[in-house]
């Protein structure tokens, strides 16, 4: 009898024990939480984003904070894991429902994905609004606060075509991730201002980079060995734009080459400033977080809704000015720029 | 030495053949605690609302994290839970688009699922390859797959049938969708099988000792062959509930499924090293990451303590399990 | 259960169980067995003996089914037998106690016991559900260790709550309550001490007293002479000699065994 009983009885114990322990932990957690937890008459603005980690996004919760504490709202903020995350970004917007939020603004990973989840807020009086990219419908939020990513990709095209004067564009595509709601919208924008259409001739070929530097570069490389007389290369976002200088280098190609970008994040604008990228287009992630928190403000105060898309804007970055085309310089680039 | 008769069974049913009837003390008081804690910090935790958003939130690594279970009793590790799921979804929802019979498609995409799993099984049972390389591999084919076949991109998949099991009804205040039925069901019918049959007493046998199964005459590698394709089956059924949660086919969905339920199977006391643990455990697993989460939103705290807390339980149960193995 | 109801056999001690004609297997170049014969009686504990690496585990092996020999022949109560696996053997009535122990710790007694033949409920909870009958096979468990007249903490127990010695009868237990046959042990007591070591003798004793016969490999002289009805003598892939412990000392089969005495025939 006695070693059985005797294991079982520890193992049990040291079940007990280690139960015990985190009983602990989790009242230690609970003094850390009643510090900071929401007072039931506060007015809760949820954020939720599609990553944690994007400098885009970090920006985007840093004007989201700092407006909220101007304005008294108590802000939570949320993220998907990693882009595509459609389940986190649901349970986040569930979650905040939960907590009783005013209004959600939130960056939807996928145009159709979260459509139920933000009709089931809205169904419970929050408002919603979409921050950077539309849903799809637009409508299914209360209100877009986002660049409009067509006329950024119009202003890449058309500085690049302005930039090549009247040589015969080789045009190289960097693309993000086809499919997506942005990419598509700033790849057929920059071909609408370069003003040649889907297949034409011109367009030497396309990569996919994911967004992402080293696939930039790879992307670069290949299309380089494709076709070496390219000249105008259009780049989803500044780190793939960098990706692709590499690889314009190592072929002894970088002075040749009209390197185009989006996206106004601090790294592309020194870039600009440096030479590497010719011009980028900036767009405004505090201006639609801070937005978004206004509104929301608004809404709890007045019961006003925004409505609509709502162009938070965007700069042509360069310093080397086409005439024609409105920009602004790199100098102040780096002071309006995002990340670091 | 020899006289003393062994005791009836009867006698020895005593308080400790009960704690073995619950195997999952340890998370079970984990998860209690934690549901406490949050009680008491926000009242809105315990609403009937917030309770089934928690339950179905868990739909999808729950389910997933049956498969994942078996597996992992066998001494293995399944790392293309995500990816085989989201086959499901793609194939189902790719097939209604073009006008198939929403029915067919899911069992279609089911199937293919099913398959998926039944290759990597018969990788591993015939092959002898480690599981964590074909599942590593079973991974980057089908992600690359399903991002060339929808050509990068999600769509929205509106379809009555697929979409069914999001479909809601009520239980006094509660709120609930077939999805969680769905789960609770495969639940209660995987841990009949575990508990209830020779199958389950044999995958027990062959994670524990595969040396002493073969010997017995169990069959180990039809086994191991068989619980990857069930595995496959389940994670086919999980993409139907995940079409009920969000009606979207997504290829960059779920990249994170496998370390999710690996996670929670972990936490819910399952060892590694296989033949030890639950289906009970992996369930209390589940819902402690879904109400760690939920939690943690609802006190307005910042989620990255979501992941921390949920590191610190990880270790925690590997640890625990390590020592109790080394006593032994 | 029934297998339990093997009682003994007709009195006869020379009738064979279990022969085997000039087995030969090679492993590549090593020639494990090299044209063994052997033969075990009703109702016998045989013991074989041989230095490491003399063949006894090669032999019992290709005795269960666990390895096909290269050449040779196999009789099972006279009748030719070729055992394509160890189920085979063990559909015939051998079962076998392995050197390294073939339980699953994590499981408990009378899960171990059944293992691979599970005892299902009658009826449709049986035949449609196949669901387990855990209560008969407890019950059958606890009977067979206490025909067996060994002491277990618990029937409820998992194996690896049990000390060495336990672990062994388990597996020890299993065999004999399966056995319609003969009992083959390869070296049961080898990680045992003393005291385990006695309960495990004890238990062999039982299952001969019930009447069906055993062979034990072992490299314990004492035990061997203490227990054997007669010992098999292995040299170098070979059966040097069988001999009686009534005739023969420890020196005897011990000179047998390293080849310092020489034996005609074999
Ligand atoms: N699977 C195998 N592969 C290769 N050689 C083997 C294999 N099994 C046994 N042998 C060889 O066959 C010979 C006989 O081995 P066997 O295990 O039968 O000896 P044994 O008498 O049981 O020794 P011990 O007393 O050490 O258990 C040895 O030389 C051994 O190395
Ligand atoms: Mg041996």
């Amino acid at each position: 009898m006695q070693t059985s009983h005797h294991d079982r009885s520890r193992y049990a114990l040291s079940q007990l024990t280690a139960g015990c322990a985190v009983f602990a932990i989790a009242f230690g957690l609970a003094g850390a939480i009643g510090v900071s937890y929401a007072q039931a008459d506060d007015v809760i603005v949820g954020l939720v984003t599609k990553t944690e980690v994007n400098p885009f996004f970090v920006k985007m919760r840093q004007a989201a904070e700092a407006e909220a504490k101007t304005k008294g709202l108590k802000l939570i903020a949320r993220a998907g894991k990693f882009d595509g995350d459609n389940e986190g970004q649901v349970a986040a917007i569930e979650d905040l429902i939960s907590a009783g939020a005013k209004g959600i603004l939130v960056t939807p990973n996928n145009s159709s994905g979260m459509l139920g989840v933000i009709k089931k807020a809205r169904d419970a009086g929050v408002l919603v609004i979409a921050l950077d990219t539309a849903t799809d419908p637009a409508d299914a939020v209360d209100a877009t606060f986002a660049t409009d990513n067509f006329q950024a990709g119009v202003q890449q095209g058309a500085y690049a075509k302005a930039a090549l004067g009247d040589k015969k564009p080789v045009i190289a595509m960097l693309d993000g991730t086809p499919g997506g709601t942005v990419d598509t919208f700033r790849h057929n924008g920059f071909l609408k201002g370069f003003g040649i259409a889907e297949g034409d001739p011109a367009i030497a070929g396309a990569a996919i980079t994911n967004g992402a530097q080293d696939k930039g570069q790879v992307g670069m490389e290949n299309l380089l060995s494709k076709n070496g007389d390219i000249n105008v290369v259009y780049t989803i976002n500044e780190p793939a734009a960098a990706g692709g200088y590499q690889a314009l280098k190592s072929f002894g190609k970088e002075k040749d080459v009209v390197l185009t970008s989006i996206d106004g994040g601090c790294a592309g604008v020194r870039n600009v400033k440096a030479g590497i990228i010719a011009a980028t287009v900036m767009q405004f992630p505090y201006k639609m977080a801070s937005m978004g928190v206004d509104a929301v403000a608004d809404y709890a105060a007045s019961g006003k809704k925004p409505t609509g898309f709502v162009n938070t804007g965007s700069y042509l970055i360069t310093d080397k000015p086409m005439p024609g085309l409105d920009s602004k310089d790199s100098a102040w680039g780096l002071q309006n720029c995002w990340g670091d | 030495m020899s006289s003393a008769t062994p005791s009836a069974p009867e006698a020895s049913a005593g308080l400790f053949s009960r704690t073995k009837a619950i195997p999952a003390v340890g998370p079970i008081l984990v998860l209690l605690a934690f549901c406490l804690v949050f009680a008491i910090t926000n009242p809105r935790f315990l609403a009937p609302h917030n309770q089934s958003i928690i339950l179905q939130q868990t739909i999808v690594v729950g389910t997933l994290a049956i498969g994942q279970t078996l597996v992992i009793l066998t001494a293995g590790i399944d790392l293309a839970v995500g990816a085989i799921c989201v086959l499901g979804t793609i194939v189902a929802g790719k097939l209604v688009l073009l006008g198939y019979d929403p029915v067919l498609s899911m069992l279609f995409a089911v199937s293919l699922c099913t398959l998926s799993g039944f290759v990597a099984g018969a990788l591993v049972s015939r092959l002898d390859l480690p599981p964590f390389i074909v599942t590593l591999g079973t991974l980057g084919i089908l992600t690359a797959a399903l991002r060339l076949i929808s050509k990068g991109g999600a769509f929205p998949v509106q379809d009555d049938f697929l979409g069914l099991t999001g479909n809601t009804f009520r239980v006094g205040s509660f709120v609930l969708t077939y999805g969680v039925i769905a789960m609770l069901l495969l639940y209660a019918i995987v841990w009949y099988l575990l508990n209830e049959t020779r199958w389950g007493r044999h995958l027990y046998a062959i994670g524990n000792n595969p040396e002493a199964a073969r010997l017995v005459g169990i069959p180990v590698r039809l086994h191991l062959l068989q619980v990857y394709a069930l595995a496959g089956l389940i994670y086919g059924i999980t993409a139907w509930l995940a079409l009920g949660r969000i009606p979207n086919a997504d290829p960059n969905a779920l990249q994170t499924a496998n370390l999710d339920s690996i996670t929670a199977v972990v936490i819910g006391g399952t060892s590694l090293f296989g033949g030890r643990g639950g289906l009970v455990g992996t369930l209390i697993g589940a819902l402690i990451v879904g109400v760690l989460r939920n939690g943690l939103t609802l006190a307005g705290i910042d989620p990255l303590w979501q992941d921390l807390v949920t590191g610190i339980l990880v270790i925690v149960a590997v640890a625990f399990d390590q020592l109790s193995r080394r006593r032994r | 259960m029934s297998a339990l109801a093997a009682k003994p056999q007709p009195g006869n001690t020379v009738r064979v169980v279990l022969e085997a004609r000039k087995i030969v297997k090679s492993y590549g170049h090593v020639v494990a067995l090299d044209g063994v014969d052997f033969d075990l009686r009703a109702g016998e504990i045989l013991a074989v003996v041989g230095d490491n690496g003399a063949g006894k585990s090669t032999l019992i092996k290709t005795l269960t089914g666990a390895v096909v020999p290269d050449s040779g022949e196999i009789l099972l109560d006279g009748q030719l037998v070729h055992f394509k696996g160890p189920l085979d053997a063990r559909h015939r009535g051998i079962e076998t106690v392995y050197q390294d122990l073939a339980v699953a710790p994590a499981l408990d007694i009378p899960s171990n016991l059944f293992l691979g033949r599970e005892l299902l409920s009658s009826g449709i909870l049986g035949s449609v559900f196949r669901r387990l009958d855990k209560r008969r096979m407890r019950e059958g468990a606890a009977a067979a260790m206490a025909e067996l007249k060994f002491r277990l903490p618990s029937i409820n127990s998992l194996v690896e709550n049990l000390s060495g010695g336990q672990r062994q009868g388990v597996a020890v237990a299993r065999a004999a309550v399966f056995a319609s046959k003969l009992v083959i042990m390869d070296e049961p007591t080898a990680a045992l001490g003393v005291r385990e070591t006695g309960q495990v003798l004890e238990l062999i004793r039982a299952i001969r007293d019930r009447g069906l016969p055993v062979v034990l490999i072992s490299h314990n002289m004492p035990n061997v002479f203490d227990l054997a009805d007669r010992i098999c003598i292995m040299r170098l892939g070979r059966r040097a000699a069988v001999v009686s412990p009534k005739t023969h000392t420890m020196a005897d089969v011990v000179g047998i065994m390293t080849g310092a005495i020489k034996v005609e025939g074999g």
